[in-house]
């Protein structure tokens, strides 16, 4: 498998104001209205060349979310744009070539077993019916980029779970399209391989300016790749911002849970349970303080000890790092610190650190 | 050897069957071919859901289907006698025997077909959508040869089932080995004809049945297996 070249300088969170690449508006789909709706209410905006996450668990209808953007699934109300066109408007002809436009990516790569390589590259060029010899032309080019220039000649039933995906993605660049929309299209593949679809995807992002769209469960698929996200929750919209933002100060439930084993924002239930909502005479503050890019290196205990005649003790933490971007959560209980608690809150956010009282604890005896 | 048992007569007579056989299930199969494959593409992108949902289209079809496959053939033969007389201008011998071969075998082999295509992964047939693919594209570059494996077994099915078919052929004075096993075998009381018969027709069965399946390997790439040399 072909390595790519490091992407050192990939920024996902600058704020630069662009074209919107899709837009959704008050999108709502209902399959059965007996069960209600999978999806309500749904308005975003994605921009030009962004890579945007959304997250949600199963059910969340993430998936029909996705396929709305293709109109593969027809929304039942609201219009979703792209390119600033009504995609919900269109049929026929000209919804096929408005999807040229879009491509897509699946979970289960959904490639022609009864063609080679080249051949499920070639395909939506054959649908837009160019020459044998300009498709012939073109296939190297699209291999090379995803990385499996040897293997045209192979079936996908030779390939691995990567390789197949990297068909996929060939295939659906083919006509080069300038929205990839991603149906949960590392699910199937292991940790290791699922970095190397996701290089790849950031590496065509960066290349090719191109806006990708991804459907995923895994929290980490965000955090490595994508510049926005948006937490779906029972077919509604929950949260939504920059990745960074949204994975330093998560506001909803749903975010939160995602992000635990990845951002130390929930305690674990030994400590939570210790946690009281008020304070005593045998107790000490608990504090969470987040860090956030260069703040991240400040040696804050060692600053809280020398200011405060306090001890802090660290009972869960973790730095992380979104993009290049350093995120630590820090989870502290302050020895005698009661009585310095609003000082020691003022003094943390003085430094541009977010500090949040969580509880006390009982000292140990 | 059987065939010493045999005059010189009769030896010509077992070529002349064998031939006739031969001529009613090839043409037979190859137009069950042409006109079943589109009626079972039609029976799967018709239903409800698929690329070109025709519900009544598909209700009306497969009714129609059902009925010609529910029809024994025996009396099919002789019930369709005015179109066949329509279409080769005779009720009698080889060719009239094919129409109602043909019109018997189209809806086994479009049912066979049908169920292979319908075997075709849904999520194909959508990154076919995304693309932007026609619903006929779909069918052509995505149904069929997808189901390529499917349909090529459904042939040999079809053919075997046509071999059986054609025995009965001797009832419009369709000739062939049936035909001779019963009029020389059975009715002249000569049980080598009809012994030297039923091997030809194994012999047949199995070749058609080997050649089939080495045909729907061949294009069967859904495994992944070491290429074959030869």
């Amino acid at each position: 498998m072909n390595a790519l070249p490091p992407s050192a300088d990939f920024a996902p969170f600058e704020v630069v104001t662009k074209a919107p690449a899709i837009r959704l508006e008050r999108l709502g789909k209902t399959f059965d209205p007996a069960v209600g709706p999978v999806l309500e209410d749904v308005s975003l905006t994605i921009g030009q060349g962004d890579i945007y996450g959304i997250i949600g668990r199963s059910g969340a209808g993430k998936s029909t979310l996705v396929r709305c953007i293709n109109n593969l699934e027809r929304p039942t109300s609201g219009r979703v744009l792209v390119a600033e066109r009504d995609i919900t408007a269109l049929s026929g002809a000209d919804l096929r070539s408005a999807r040229r436009d879009i491509g897509m990516i699946f979970q289960h790569f959904n490639l022609l077993s009864s063609r080679t390589v080249a051949g499920n590259v070639a395909l939506p060029l054959e649908v837009i019916g160019l020459s044998r010899a300009e498709i012939d032309r073109r296939i190297p080019a699209l291999l090379d980029l995803v990385g499996l220039a040897d293997k045209a000649k192979s079936y996908p039933s030779e390939l691995s779970g990567g390789q197949k995906q990297r068909v996929g993605i060939a295939r659906a660049l083919a006509t080069d399209p300038s929205v990839l929309l991603c149906d949960e299209a590392t699910s199937a593949l292991d940790p290791e391989t699922t970095e190397q679809i996701l290089s790849l995807l950031k590496d065509i992002n960066r290349r090719l300016g191109l806006t990708i769209v991804l459907i995923t469960h895994e929290m980490q698929v965000v955090r490595d790749i994508a510049s926005h996200v948006a937490v779906l929750e029972r077919g509604r919209l929950v949260e939504e911002g920059a990745t960074f933002d949204v994975l330093a100060f998560p506001k909803s439930p749903v975010a939160r849970s995602f992000l635990s084993g990845l951002v130390a924002h929930e305690l674990p239930p030994p400590v939570e349970r210790r946690l009281r909502s008020e304070a005593g005479p045998d107790t000490d503050p608990v504090l969470r303080i987040v860090f956030s890019g260069d703040n991240a290196h400040q040696p804050i205990i060692a600053d809280l000890v020398h200011r405060f005649p306090v001890e802090p003790n660290i009972l869960f933490g973790r730095i992380d790092y979104v993009g290049d971007r350093p995120l630590g959560v820090l989870t502290l209980a302050l020895a005698n610190g009661e009585a310095h608690l609003p000082a020691i809150v003022a003094h943390l956010v003085s430094l541009g650190l977010f500090a949040e009282v969580l509880g006390h604890v009982v000292r140990f005896a | 050897m059987l065939f010493g048992l045999l005059s010189p007569a009769l030896a010509n007579l077992l070529l002349e069957s064998l031939t006739q056989t031969a001529v009613m299930v090839s043409v037979s199969a190859v137009l069950a071919l042409v006109l079943g494959l589109p009626l079972g593409v039609l029976l799967v992108v018709t239903t409800p859901g698929h690329i070109f949902t025709r519900p009544l289209l598909n209700k009306v079809v497969g009714t129609f289907v059902n009925l010609i496959r529910s029809t024994p053939f025996i009396i099919m033969m002789v019930a369709i006698i005015p179109l066949t007389r329509l279409l080769v201008g005779t009720s009698v011998g080889t060719s009239a025997a094919i129409v109602p071969l043909t019109v018997a075998i189209t809806p086994l082999f479009a049912r066979l077909a049908e169920t292979a295509m319908r075997e075709v992964d849904r999520g194909l047939i959508e990154a076919a959508e995304a693309i932007g693919a026609t619903p006929f594209q779909i069918i052509v570059k995505v149904i069929i040869p997808e189901a390529l494996p499917g349909i090529v077994a459904g042939v040999t099915v079809t053919l075997v089932s046509l071999v059986g078919y054609s025995t009965m052929a001797g009832t419009v004075g369709g000739g062939g080995l049936g035909d001779l096993g019963i009029r020389y075998g059975y009715q002249r009381f000569m049980p080598e004809v009809m012994l030297i018969v039923v091997v030809i027709l194994v012999v047949l069965v199995q070749l058609i049945q080997f050649a089939g399946d080495r045909a729907a390997f061949a294009v069967n790439h859904r495994l992944a297996r070491r290429r074959r040399v030869s």
